[in-house]
């Protein structure tokens, strides 16, 4: 199994440079091209969503994403903000999203998840083991 | 890639062209120039994304926020896509209803005010 980490700093700057070390991994795992726009995309939201949360708390905390490759593709986005704001965050369905009368904040937050579980078949969202915080792991399949 | 902004006129409308990710990092651009378009008096606001080759929650939220402003103003905001990874995360999102989506700028400038 080859495992690749990465821990930033909770700026928006360094989502991206996440995007592109994501996809990079997966696409040397062996995921199917068809789906690396869909990696790069839930990578992104759950980077975004970390971000966010320790920006809310004030953490300096980073943000830790691990990818490995044993068997699937399993990629997991850590962070360190308290759990009841990790999880309180429910799927919106999509008639509360097309709900124009909803902050921009809570839209986007709501859209974020719509497009993690739109997107991604094996999502969980789970509190950390150790300490605080909360993993978004997600699972894609591998062809070999 | 990074974000691409360029305005233009057509007719009635204000065409925005973006180019390049947008994401939590670009977006407060994008919002800002939108912000400034409505603040300068447009009211009727093409946003073409044809060639973005990234669009996140962030991105999407920046949009919705200003349809709500042009429609509290009395105008409207429509959107240019037609790749089918764009398209799908409208789709996924469900604000493939919310939006009017049109394949090329001429459709959306044609199609009159949007709603």
């Amino acid at each position: 199994m080859a495992t690749v980490r990465l821990s930033f700093s909770p700026a928006p700057a360094h989502v991206r440079t996440a995007r592109l070390v994501g996809v990079a991994v997966a696409r040397r795992a062996g995921v199917a091209e068809e789906l690396l726009d869909e990696v790069r995309i839930a990578i992104g939201e759950a980077c975004t969503r970390a971000v966010a949360l320790h920006r809310q708390y004030g953490l300096a905390n980073l943000v830790q994403v691990e990818m490995s490759d044993g068997g699937n593709y399993v990629v997991r986005v850590i962070d360190r903000a308290p759990i009841e704001a990790g999880l309180g965050i429910a799927v919106l369905p999509p008639e509360e999203l097309a709900n124009t009368s909803l902050t921009d904040e809570a839209l986007t937050v709501g859209v974020g998840f719509a497009l993690l579980a739109g997107l991604v078949e094996d999502l969980q969202v789970r509190p950390v083991d150790e300490g605080i915080g909360t993993e978004v792991r997600m699972v894609w399949p591998v062809a070999r | 890639m990074e974000l691409s902004l360029s305005t233009r006129t057509q007719g009635e409308h204000t065409v925005l062209e973006v180019g390049g990710e947008v994401d939590v990092y670009t977006a407060p651009r994008l919002r800002e120039r939108l912000i400034e378009l409505i603040d300068a008096g447009a009211t009727q606001i093409v946003v073409d994304l044809g060639r973005v080759d990234f669009l996140d929650s962030t991105g999407l939220g920046v949009l919705v926020g200003a349809l709500k402003r042009l429609r509290a103003a009395g105008g409207g905001l429509s959107l240019v896509c037609d790749k089918e990874p764009l398209l799908k995360i409208f789709r996924i999102t469900a604000l493939d209803q919310v939006f009017p989506l049109f394949a090329t700028v001429d459709a959306a400038t044609e199609a009159g005010p949007a709603a």
